[in-house]
């Protein structure tokens, strides 16, 4: 298929999907409208939504708030996680004490964390940070670790026949490793800053995308919803092509065929 | 055999190499070895599929201690990493995340040279390896032979008073090995180092080579023989094959070799 062949067609889908919502929610079919607009609300009226946010501003802000969060979780999440990555694979012996910690405090679901976060932090931005840095320290953490760990062999020996001392090595040999594992993950931990932010948002804020989310569906305004969830979907979308942007410069080392991680 | 003028490079004096595995038991590799290369000699170690050829190498090169006997790199007793050795593995080795010229500059930046100095001397072992237009590749934008190729220059540009080759072109096409033993030959022409090649491709051994040894099959391998191969050189490895003295030397040796072969096929059958 050519490219403006599936172009082509993946707007067919969004018009139909669309079509149909707008049909069903305002042309009866045998006497009754299958989407009520109340529950369902419409196209329509969700497009003007988001042109009313866009055009009155209101939106920008919010956006600003989330993207904001969503950097500094992101940025912390990782740091954090590269930090004691590294530590855990270069002393195993840490690594076993921390083991049934660090699996039970992944295998905790966030979102119970929020509360707390929102109670020793408040309903600021920190909160938001918080959940966001939890969820990706873990990804991060355990790619990294993971990465150093499993430099192979004997690319490490080659360094150390190459005459590499324990510093050369960690900085020709394990750190390219570990990151390129970071990197294979990037994109799931972007999504999961996204994640914690929006979600942290929606459980107490002030401002940013999942707080309209919540502030729309305290109201019963289901086209507030749907607006929000479209912008939000934008919004997310354009940072994954950043994060491809970013990914391809990182890693032109590595042979295409892999594709995501 | 050793040559009474030259100075002896690398010695293995009744080493034994044992591994430890799961429970008590203890896996013999290789026992008591004994094996001298040279200053400037190109010795091929060929025996059978997991013999324990490369366990030697990585003794050699420190990279393995044996379980008992001694390691001797010119007369000095061997201790930690052998720094006059230069290794190339078996497997890919080069790191993936450098370009191939930083690959080659590798080993000389770790030791504080400038970078400049660096990237033109591998700029130059890069065209003495016929990839001088190469620099700026990855690693995997290769061919196998040519990952070979800045392998060799990766090792070669330290000058290394010895070279420990493990199988190094055993993942190559046929052609390509050739290729890459008329290289290795003329680069070795060139500036004679010490040389350990393993190879369980004894008409490799022999159009390589000084002398070649034969190992037995393991566990518990033991050199069996040695060799002198007494063709003239420069050689041509593809030449060299239809030598009258070849012929005779290989069916020599593959006569002691081929019972190890069989010995070794046999092991890996029932275990």
């Amino acid at each position: 298929m050519s490219r403006l062949m599936l172009l082509a067609c993946q707007l067919m889908v969004a018009v139909v999907v669309i079509g149909l919502w707008q049909l069903l929610a305002s042309v009866p079919v045998f006497g009754r409208v299958l989407l009520p607009p109340f529950f369902f609300s419409n196209p329509v009226d969700v497009g003007s939504q988001i042109v009313d946010w866009f055009v009155s501003g209101i939106i920008w802000k919010h956006l600003a708030i989330t993207l904001w969060e969503s950097i500094l979780a992101f940025a912390i999440g990782s740091l954090g996680g590269v930090a004691v990555g590294f530590w855990f694979a270069r002393q195993p012996r840490v690594a076993a004490i921390f083991d049934p910690y660090v699996k039970m405090a992944n295998a905790l679901p966030r979102v119970v964390l929020a509360p707390i976060f929102t109670l020793w932090l408040g309903l600021g931005i920190w909160s938001k940070v918080a959940l966001g840095v939890t969820l990706v320290f873990f990804i991060v953490f355990f790619n990294v670790y993971q990465g150093v760990k499993e430099v192979s062999r004997t690319v490490l020996d080659n360094g150390r026949m190459l005459g590499m001392n324990e510093g050369q090595l960690m900085r020709h040999v394990y750190w390219p490793s570990a990151l390129s594992w970071m990197f294979s993950s990037l994109h799931t931990s972007v999504g999961f800053a996204v994640v914690g932010a929006v979600v942290g948002e929606y459980l107490g804020s002030a401002a940013g995308l999942g707080y309209l989310i919540q502030q729309a569906e305290g109201t019963f305004d289901v086209a507030g919803v749907f607006a929000g969830m479209f912008v939000l979907s934008a919004f997310v979308i354009l940072i994954d092509i950043g994060v491809t942007m970013v990914e391809k410069r990182l890693l032109v080392w590595r042979p295409a065929v892999e594709g995501r991680g | 055999m050793v040559d009474t003028v030259m100075p002896t490079a690398v010695a293995l004096d009744d080493a034994t190499v044992a591994f430890r595995l799961a429970g008590d038991r203890v896996y013999i590799a290789v026992e008591k070895a004994n094996l001298s290369v040279a200053h400037g000699e190109f010795v091929a170690i060929v025996g059978p599929t997991g013999c324990g050829k490369s366990t030697l190498l990585n003794i050699a090169a420190g990279l393995l201690k044996p379980a008992s006997g001694a390691v001797r790199i010119f007369d000095t007793p061997l201790v930690g990493l052998n720094p006059q050795a230069g290794y190339l593995f078996q497997a890919d080795a080069l790191f993936p995340w450098k370009t191939v010229i930083d690959n080659v500059a590798i080993g000389l930046e770790i030791t504080g040279t400038a970078r400049s100095e660096a990237l033109a001397r591998s700029q130059k072992w890069l065209e003495m390896v016929g990839l001088g237009g190469f620099a700026g590749r990855y690693p995997h934008m290769l061919s196998g032979g040519q990952r070979k190729r800045v392998g060799l220059a990766q090792v070669l540009i330290r000058d290394p008073k010895i070279l420990l080759m493990d199988e190094p072109f055993g993942p190559l096409d046929a052609q390509t090995r050739q290729i890459m033993g008329n290289l290795l030959l003329e680069l070795w022409n060139a500036d004679r180092k010490a040389v350990l090649f393993v190879t369980h491709d004894l008409e490799e051994a022999i159009a390589l080579a000084d002398r070649v040894v034969i190992m037995s099959a393991g566990p518990g391998a033991r050199i069996i023989g040695d060799w002198r191969v007494q063709l003239p050189r420069p050689r041509d490895i593809m030449e060299v094959r239809l030598d009258k003295e070849f012929h005779s030397l290989h069916r020599e040796i593959w006569s002691v070799l081929k019972d190890e072969v069989l010995k070794g096929y046999a092991q890996s059958a029932t275990g």
